[in-house]
């Protein structure tokens, strides 16, 4: 019966616009969801033209039409210099210790080991509790590595000198999610965490008392990336996640700042410009692009229609000049920023790029792949 | 032990394989009678086999079409096969292209990897099973394994999966010869992607699944329109600059620091990652007596570079020191390490500060503007991380336009330019090299390096403490 008194209470809804019926009318007077939420709609998209219009006002000049007057770059030859094999399973993902020489790398078996690169000594080997360690981290201090993965915890084990240490004993489980953690990084200093998760949120934690100081909420999928801007403020980080978006952060309101969504499937990594005036984005729809942050607007894509599997992670050399990208089709492509040319492609892993990272002082950079190994190269 | 929910390979939601439409695009092309690989037909074990490839043909076909180097055209056509849109005639079990004159054929649309089901378990008992069927002992030894497991796991239907299994049998003997021989190689390349031999990869192997399906549509309510109007709200009236001062900035940080730059520009003496001769990193350890020229050259790039380096950041206190102002940088400093230190120890670091800062003739009194000096003593009644950002954020100002300036005009910043190293080149013969290779030197673990800045700065908090007077005049009294 119930349903049949709101079958037909729907119907008077329905044709609301009709002044005659009185029971319509007594609706017109309360909450009419469908023609309200018409309205914010409309609101909104003309908002969004705005903003485009607002953008494209400052919009006066290519990156390309900059990159004019500059020299083009050389010929580069960029050779491994170490492969650091170890991992009984896919390297998923890497960082370096500050030291410039220390790495330490996460795999799919559990196992995430501290190597000093420069000798490819093993110096320290932890096994998690969980399969598939998608996150590590080293702390600035050089004294303790953080991790995480399908275990939705960010864990952080302090290091010793001792080599025999059980460092599993010293462990500390920091964050929290409600699904896998995807990535993690340590702020300025070894006191602070910022994860973010599968479960589409990212979040500042303490690590000395686990409490969350402050979750980000904005994505609408799997968060897959983070990174921390190398600004004198220190207070924003940029995120990309499944939903094709990149957003820019507050750290200290939780507010997002920016957004840009101009990729066409999810973005597996983003690392910041070394001035932290624009980042880049590595993607599944096989490009990379830079996103301004001041003009508020992408300015460069690299792409090449030989390129089609996707872009797994990214990073810039120390002036920024190259990106250098790790592709699941197992090879390494290294762009010029400013002309949006293929400077070099690196071949050696045999199975997809997973991860890439430059050194500390840019001297080279590491990339960690499916095929068990880690290679330097310079 | 985590629950999996059965996903299907979930082309249709995942976008990761979204590169897939464009490898089916190029397959077809490929297959193209006039433009595409030239195919022949082969004999193979007595039956002829039409449309047969070379790799070598496919590989000149790709660098042509895709205009790469062969190298490149390698690393596409393996990925192809890898996805099993081409599969080898021989040599069935390893995935990649060979460069020679190796027989590959392109596989039916049936069993290509964009399809929308998925490779069943199932489906995969019955194909077992068929062979099983055709010719005892046929099965490798990870396919018996998968066979004995899936026996277990589909004990409930196995009755369904033999009788299947028998169908498809008998219903392949009516094919002829050649069409049999088609269907058994495309069929079998397909399971060897689905369900890759041990020591293999596949490349349907895509790691761990994705939780929110990014194609389902948001649910539109209110909140959501209302989230998207607020922040277009703020982004429309955030400042933002025209696009050739941001683009121009980034081209100036770019052209500063070229000759810094390891990969652009080599660096001196050596890169240790080239000769395994580490003095580049011994000459710039964290507080090395001299630094190199390069380095006391970028702290004049800009003030963050200078306070981000620690030696930069030492010179920089010896110049504050001789203008009496060390005060500015100190309370700086220790505003950073309340902002990134732990939660439990701000109230306690807000009330150092506060005596040593900011409190009315305090020892080390900050010169700041009323008003900031009042809402930041305001702040600290209750304390929280933020509390002296604004208080920071004026000093570090002041630092930069006006302190960096005179530093770098100062004859402390002049002194320790001139003082500054610049190596020679190293000039290693191959010899040499190799004698490096064997001798790398383990260097300092940085937990040590860390002990003895914590012992350090423990020592300089002691002398900057307030000095007891009391305790001073006794000492000196018991002397007399």
């Amino acid at each position: 019966n119930f349903c049949v008194i709101f079958i037909t209470f729907e119907g008077f809804l329905s044709r609301a616009g009709e002044a005659n019926f009185p029971l319509a009318k007594m609706a017109a007077q309360e909450v009419q969801p469908s023609e309200t939420i018409a309205k914010l709609k409309s609101e909104s998209e003309a908002l969004k033209t705005k903003l485009e219009e607002e953008r494209a006002k400052l919009h006066d000049v290519e990156l390309h039409q900059v990159a004019e007057k500059v020299d083009p770059l050389g010929q580069f030859v960029m050779k491994t210099r170490r492969t650091l094999k170890g991992h009984g399973n896919k390297v998923l993902c890497m960082d370096w210790c500050k030291d410039k020489r220390r790495i330490v790398s996460s795999s799919q078996d559990g196992k995430v080991i501290v190597w000093d690169a420069f000798t490819t000594n093993k110096e320290h080997a932890v096994t998690m509790p969980c399969t598939w360690v998608m996150a590590c981290a080293y702390a600035p201090s050089g004294c303790a590595v953080a991790c995480g993965g399908l275990d939705n915890k960010c864990s952080v084990y302090p290091l010793s000198l001792d080599k025999n240490e059980n460092l599993a004993a010293k462990k500390k489980s920091v964050a929290m999610h409600t699904n896998y953690l995807s990535a993690c990084s340590f702020t300025n200093s070894d006191m602070q965490i910022l994860t973010s998760s599968g479960d589409g949120t990212c979040a500042l934690w303490d690590v000395e008392s686990g409490q969350l100081l402050q979750s980000f909420h904005g994505h609408a999928a799997d968060v897959l990336c983070l990174d921390l801007a190398p600004s004198e403020t220190g207070n924003t980080f940029v995120s990309g996640g499944c939903d094709k978006k990149a957003n820019v952060w507050d750290m200290r309101s939780g507010q997002c700042i920016q957004s840009f969504e101009t990729h066409e499937s999810d973005i597996n990594s983003v690392r910041y410009y070394p001035s932290g005036d624009a980042f880049a984005s590595g993607s599944d729809d096989a490009t990379c692009r830079l996103y301004d942050l001041r003009a508020d607007r992408e300015v460069a894509i690299y792409s090449k229609e030989s390129i089609i599997f996707g872009a797994s992670s990214v990073d810039f050399s120390l002036s920024g000049r190259l990106l250098f990208g790790g592709y699941n089709d197992y090879t390494i492509n290294v762009w010029d920023v400013l002309k949006g040319t293929r400077v070099s492609i690196l071949f050696g892993h045999e199975n997809r790029v997973s991860t890439l990272r430059v050194s500390p002082d840019g001297t080279a950079f590491c990339s960690g792949s499916w095929d068990h190994t880690l290679r330097v190269r310079e | 032990m985590t629950i999996k929910f059965i996903r299907d390979h979930g082309q249709h939601y995942r976008p990761r394989m979204a590169c897939l439409a464009k490898v089916e695009a190029m397959v077809l092309e490929m297959q193209d009678s006039k433009s595409g690989v030239k195919s022949s037909e082969q004999k193979l074990n007595i039956t002829s086999i039409p449309h047969v490839v070379t790799g070598q043909d496919i590989l000149a076909w790709i660098a042509n079409h895709m205009k790469v180097d062969a190298q490149e055209a390698q690393t596409i056509g393996t990925m192809l096969v890898a996805y099993g849109f081409i599969y080898p005639l021989q040599d069935h079990k390893k995935l990649i292209l060979k460069p020679d004159v190796s027989l590959y054929r392109f596989q039916t649309p049936y069993f290509w990897p964009v399809q929308k089901w998925k490779a069943d378990n199932t489906d995969y008992a019955i194909y077992l099973a068929k062979r099983n069927i055709r010719k005892k002992g046929t099965l490798d030894v990870y396919e018996q394994e998968y066979y004995k497991n899936l026996h277990k796991w589909l004990n409930h239907k196995w009755d369904f999966i033999v009788m299947q299994a028998k169908e498809q049998y008998r219903a392949g003997k009516e094919r002829n010869k050649a069409d049999r021989v088609v269907f058994d190689c495309q069929e079998r390349a397909y399971w060897i992607v689905h369900r890759p031999p041990p020591r293999t990869h596949s490349a349907m192997d895509y790691g761990v699944d994705r939780l929110i399906d990014p194609n389902a549509e948001e649910n539109k309510t209110f909140d959501y329109y209302r989230r998207i109007i607020i922040f277009t709200q703020q982004a429309i009236m955030r400042s933002k600059v025209k696009s050739t001062v941001s683009l121009g900035a980034i081209l100036k940080h770019m052209t500063t620091y070229k000759d810094h730059d390891p990969f652009l520009a080599p660096c001196l003496p050596s890169n240790p990652w080239q000769t395994d001769d580490s003095s580049y990193w011994d000459l710039n350890m964290r507080n090395v007596e001299i630094p190199t020229k390069m380095r006391v050259e970028r702290w004049s790039f800009s003030f963050f570079e200078l306070l981000n380096d620690p030696r930069g950041r030492t010179d920089f206190k010896v110049f504050l020191k001789k203008e009496f102002s060390g005060e500015n940088l100190a309370f700086w400093e220790a505003a950073e390490e309340m902002k990134w230190g732990t939660a439990s120890s701000i109230s306690e670091k807000a009330q150092t500060i506060f005596k040593t800062f900011l409190a009315p003739g305090a020892p080390r009194w900050i010169n700041i503007d009323g008003r900031t000096m009042g809402l930041t003593v305001k702040g600290l009644e209750h304390p929280h991380r933020y509390v002296l950002d604004a208080a920071q954020t004026h000093i570090f100002m002041l630092m930069k336009k006006d302190t960096f300036y005179r530093y770098l005009k100062s004859p402390v910043y002049k002194d320790i330019q001139k003082k500054a190293l610049s190596p020679a080149p190293h000039n290693f013969t191959p010899s040499q090299l190799e004698q490096n290779a064997q001798n790398r030197k383990p260097g300092i673990n940085p937990i040590i390096i860390w002990q003895q800045e914590e012992e350090e700065r423990a020592k300089a908090a002691a002398a900057a403490g307030p000095i007891d007077i009391k305790k001073l005049m006794a000492s000196k009294l018991d002397r007399k």
